[in-house]
């Protein structure tokens, strides 16, 4: 539980912390909220040798309106995404997911581009903005700048398309007021993560759903989107709802619980996001 | 107005809830040190070699050592065992080599810096890996892995199959209490300074005179010049009762060093070495009427104690088992007995009820198992089989354990009324037919303990120097109180218990009294707080010592009235002669005078203000009880909640109701605990896979229900406070009231027995396969 020893670098802007991570290369890790990095240190399974601290950059921490979308500063705590009222208003799917983030220490710390990048597969924000098909906008000291779909952005268990050199700076969610939806999350302890858990967002036949610790990246329920596109019943959907998935095993559930929970849940996320 | 059954706030909140409270870590000496342990990462290895070099090299490092450099090297109170592993480690976690340095970064670098190299040996894990042909030992001068064991008794044995014959039926079962561990807010901690003159320890324990004794004879220093103090101290349970590795080498690296050492637990080195609980796995028969009436019992034990049982607390356990394997039942023939059983697990120990919640479900279980098999309702299975009102002190047939007293149907009556079981009946059923509805099932635990450790020689066994507890009452110039006492409370509230028993003896106001505890120089030798002890032990030593000084109290105020001091009385601090409130003396007149001999009469010594009383009490008390738990089952994820929980306890005298239920509901929840969440898992190469806060599940507030509570008060003789212990009972009767509520619930798929902890999964596999069936 006592790390080992790092350096330490507060970053003003978004452009020091690029700078700094330009300079430091792989040896460098961003510290936003620290609610995943930090444990990972205690424990000595992370040892960077530099912390580029960006949790209090102004220029990282916002929720704008950027019209067809919702534009998210990485530095944006939980609990500020989670009582947006313009969120709440047009994106509520990721407003509520995000309440159900851990506990109140967590989310008043967390982030949402540190729980992004971090790459988690049992976090709730990734499934949903692969479930509403996010942008994630990510630069780099050499000033480029490069829009992510999040369909594209996990790549393997706590591995991103983020380059070493590479910050994510926003999260461009798209506005769905009219849309149904639902959040699913099940888990034996409130503060925990989900042992699975799902993301619904539904437009008549048109469904995006995203999977919560069902492999190893947040996955869409593929098959049950398109049977329900074919116009099969959301009892019918949801049946297929793990088809194609590949769940861990753990002291919580083996891979057959897992596939039957994503079944039950995604079967009640239909039922609530149609009513 | 008498204090003692009324809500008084704890007098311990204001420092804790504004953050003064100090506790071992916050406690510093300049140039303290930091102390940090290499643990074996092998569940069971020959040590081939350990490399100290680099670790020692490393600047701001001051000493590495190992076993060898110990020159007494076996870990008192422990089994087999040294304070650092010798040529062989036996769990995962046993401390191999120790480090001190300047800080905490580099103790724990240089932790890292040492190489130890293993060779690993063929392991056992369960005792039925442990108890095979052929199976590795873990401790091979032993050439078994039984430690210890308590046979049948032949006696008993013929009595109880002589029952069974008879008996129209039986039914035969197993359960398994599997291993909780202990999740106190603070860790092990010690900080040790030996100086010039003296030994000085502050250490998060639960008993610092039993510590200072030991450190004494094991370190060779007198007594009078080892001092342990016990700072606030967050939570113990039961584990911090043990002699741990830390609390020695401290000590002498300290002397080594010349400068102060400390150690403070990391949590996952808590969930790796701090000694667990429970794991206890039963083998059972019972012979019964078609009544529901118990006629015959036989219980086996296997204990499954980890590597190095601690001494003799470990085999004490599945004692306390046997002794109350019947409950509140009157069986009449029993045959109980035990094996402990060595594995390359962490030492296993007392923990929160020690050994009586595993009896409690036992006994649980088994009634409602005939209650099953006779299709009579639960409720009256139990109320056919209490032992009768009348029958105490009731003696067991098998161990010589007196039940005190007790009025089981009454708890039981109450618990019916307040959770309305009769409505709850037709609610269940109503559910349990509507496929759209969570399953809903009732569970009943009716349980009885043993509590208030004890009238004399009951802690000598357990290796303590007495069973008493003491309580010194001075009374200052001023005529205010300070009381010290041997106990040592860490969380309890002792410190308000005491101070109300004695502001209705003193009749003093409970804001003039202080209460002091936890420090060797400054208390009367004590035991310390566990086992459900100290209101009824340390109470009644209040209690004596107060009277005591209050009868002084009145001779003074008797001369200074020229009165008779049997004519006095006190009245909100003012001594008077009864019904003569015109003449009155305070408290701090009597006070100021017992320390000024001459305003003492001359029969009066100065000093009479000041009593010590080591209270002994005459015999074990025997807290009951009937909680009735409902549960709420997800048909379609098997997701258990408890809906609703409700507790009649009987602890006789309520000294402070306040304090007593947040006793009964923290030991609820641990025992819900116990049946829906939590367990230490080991996998088969004998790492353990729960040693965070994420992987060991221990509830949270959101987790469990509200809990409606009620109560009987059936006093026992045992003390003058009537107070029989609350600080177990929670713990001991709520898992199987859980456990009974699910297996009801489930009893439509033809479930009988489930397997703690009850997770989502396990119930879902059952509802599953009932499916598919
Ligand atoms: C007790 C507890 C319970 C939790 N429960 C849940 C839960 O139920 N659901 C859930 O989803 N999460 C849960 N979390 C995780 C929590 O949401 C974390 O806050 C989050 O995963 C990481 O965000 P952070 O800001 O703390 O990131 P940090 O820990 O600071 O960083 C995480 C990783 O992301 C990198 N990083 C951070 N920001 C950026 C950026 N802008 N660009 C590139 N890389 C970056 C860091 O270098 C690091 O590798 C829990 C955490 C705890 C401690």
């Amino acid at each position: 539980m006592i790390p080992p020893k790092f350096d330490y670098v507060k970053a003003r802007s978004a452009d020091e912390a690029l700078a700094a991570l330009a300079e430091h290369g792989e040896d460098a890790k961003l510290l936003a909220g620290g609610h995943s990095l930090i444990p990972l240190l205690k424990l000595r399974l992370s040892s960077p040798s530099v912390l580029i601290d960006i949790g209090e950059i102004a220029d990282l921490s916002y929720i704008n309106d950027g019209g067809t979308h919702i534009a998210i500063g990485a530095a944006t705590t939980h609990r500020t995404v989670a009582h947006s009222e313009l969120l709440r208003a047009q994106v509520p799917l990721l407003a509520h997911a995000t309440g159900q983030v851990g506990d109140p220490q967590v989310r008043n710390r967390g982030t949402i581009g540190g729980s992004i990048a971090h790459g988690d597969p049992a976090s709730d924000q990734p499934a949903v903005l692969v479930a509403i098909d996010a942008v994630l906008v990510a630069r780099s000291a050499t000033g480029s700048q490069r829009e992510i779909p999040a369909g594209e952005f996990f790549r393997s268990f706590l591995e991103t398309a983020l380059a070493p050199d590479e910050m994510l700076v926003e999260i461009r969610v798209p506005k769905i007021p009219g849309a149904g939806w639902s959040f699913q999350k099940f888990n034996r302890r409130a503060q925990d993560w989900a042992i699975v858990g799902v993301a619904a967002v539904l437009d008549g036949t048109s469904a995006g759903i995203g999977l919560v610790n069902m492999g190893g990246t947040p996955v869409r329920a593929k098959a049950t989107e398109e049977a329900l596109a074919g116009g099969a019943s959301p009892a019918e959907a949801a049946a297929h709802a793990a088809d194609g998935t590949d769940p861990p095993s753990d002291l919580n559930a083996d891979p057959d619980y897992r596939c039957h929970l994503a079944r039950v849940l995604v079967g009640r996320a239909l039922h609530e996001a149609r009513s | 107005m008498s204090m003692v059954g009324t809500r008084v706030i704890r007098k311990e909140d204001p420092n804790l809830i504004t953050g003064r409270g100090l506790f071992t870590d916050d406690v510093s000496i300049m140039g303290t040190t930091i102390m940090a342990f290499v643990r074996s990462t092998e569940a069971h290895a020959d040590i081939v070699s350990v490399d100290l070099a680099e670790a020692r090299a490393l600047p701001g490092v001051l000493v590495v050592i190992t076993v060898d450099d110990l020159e007494t090297q076996e870990l008192p109170g422990a089994f087999m065992r040294t304070v650092l592993a010798k040529d062989r480690v036996r769990f995962v976690g046993e401390p191999i080599a120790v480090v001190v340095a300047e800080d905490r970064y580099i103790a724990a670098d240089a932790v890292e810096l040492v190489q130890v190299t293993y060779r690993p040996l063929p392991l056992v894990i369960t005792p039925v890996e442990a108890l095979a042909v052929g199976a590795p030992l873990v401790q091979e001068a032993l050439g078994t892995n039984v430690c210890f064991e308590v046979p049948w008794p032949q006696e008993q044995i013929d009595q109880v199959d002589r029952a069974f014959e008879a008996a129209p039926r039986q039914a035969s079962t197993t359960f398994h209490s599997q291993r909780v561990h202990p999740v106190p807010m603070e860790p092990s901690a010690i900080l040790a300074d030996w100086g010039p003159d003296k030994l000085t320890v502050w250490a998060s324990t639960q008993m610092p005179h039993g510590l200072r004794n030991c450190l004494s004879s094991f370190l060779g220093v007198p007594q009078h010049q080892c001092r342990v103090i016990q700072p606030d101290v967050g939570g113990g349970f039961g584990a911090k009762v043990q002699q741990y590795p830390e609390l020695f080498l401290a000590p002498i690296l300290s002397k080594r060093l010349g400068r102060p050492v400390k150690y403070v637990q990391t949590r996952t080195e808590c969930f790796a070495i701090m000694c667990s609980g429970r794991d206890q796995h039963h083998e059972i028969d019972v012979a019964f009427d078609d009544d529901g009436h118990i006629l015959g019992l036989r219980s086996l034990i296997h204990a499954d104690l980890g590597a190095y049982p601690d001494l003799p607390n470990s085999f004490g356990m599945p004692t306390l088992t046997n002794w109350m394997s019947s409950g509140c039942y009157k069986i009449p023939a029993i045959v109980a007995g035990y094996k402990c059983v060595l594995t390359n697990k962490t030492p296993q120990s007392a923990y929160r009820g020690a050994g009586r919640p595993e009896a409690s479900f036992l006994a649980e279980r088994v009634v409602d198992l005939i209650a099953d098999e006779t299709g009579i309702d639960p409720a009256e299975v139990r109320l056919r089989n209490f032992i009768p009102t009348d029958e105490f002190p009731y003696k067991v047939p098998h161990a010589e354990v007196y039940y005190d007293s007790g009025n089981y149907p009454l708890s039981l009556h109450e618990a019916l009324r307040l959770c309305d079981y009769e409505n709850l009946k037709v609610e269940r059923d109503r559910r349990n037919a509507d496929a759209s509805e969570k399953l809903m099932g009732i569970g009943f635990s009716t349980w009885v303990e043993i509590a208030a450790f004890g009238p004399r020689g009951a802690l000598e066994g357990f290796g303590h120097i007495g069973s008493y507890e003491s309580a010194q009452v001075k009374i200052q110039p001023d005529g205010t109180a300070i009381i010290a006492t041997g106990a040592s409370p860490h969380g309890q509230g002792t410190h308000t218990t005491l101070a109300m028993i004695a502001a209705d003896e003193l009749h003093m106001s409970i804001d003039n009294i202080t209460v002091r505890s936890g420090d060797t120089d400054t208390t009367p030798q004590g035991v310390g707080t566990m086992g459900s002890r100290t209101a009824a032990i340390a109470g009644e030593a209040t209690k004596q010592a107060s009277i005591k000084v209050f009868q002084n109290a009145c001779k003074i105020a008797a001369h200074m009235l020229e009165a008779n001091p049997d004519d006095l009385e006190c009245v909100d601090g003012l001594f008077q002669v009864k019904g003569v409130p015109s003449k009155t003396i305070p408290w701090s007149q009597v006070g100021w005078a017992g320390l000024s001999p001459t305003l003492l009469p001359d029969d009066i010594p100065a000093g009479c203000l000041e009593s010590t009383v080591f209270a002994e009490p005459t015999g074990f008390t025997y807290p009951a009880g009937a909680y009735v738990c409902v549960v709420g089952i997800d048909r379609d994820t098997g997701h258990v909640e408890v809906e609703k929980f409700y507790s009649v306890d009987d602890c006789g005298t309520v000294i402070n109701p306040l304090l007593a239920e947040g006793q009964v509901q923290g030991g609820i929840i641990q025992g819900i605990a116990q049946a829906l969440f939590e367990e230490m898992v080991w996998d088969s190469a004998g790492q353990p896979l729960t040693t965070t806060l994420m992987d060991y599940l221990a509830p949270a507030a959101s987790d469990v229900p509200s809990i409606i509570d009620g109560r009987t008060n059936t006093p026992t003789p045992h003390n003058s406070l009537g107070a029989k212990g609350i600080g177990e009972s929670g713990t001991i009767g709520s898992t199987p009231a859980v456990v009974n509520a699910v297996v009801n619930a489930l009893a439509q798929y033809g479930v009988k027995n489930i397997a703690m902890p009850i997770s989502p999964q396990r119930v879902w596999r059952i509802l599953n396969q009932a499916q598919g069936a």
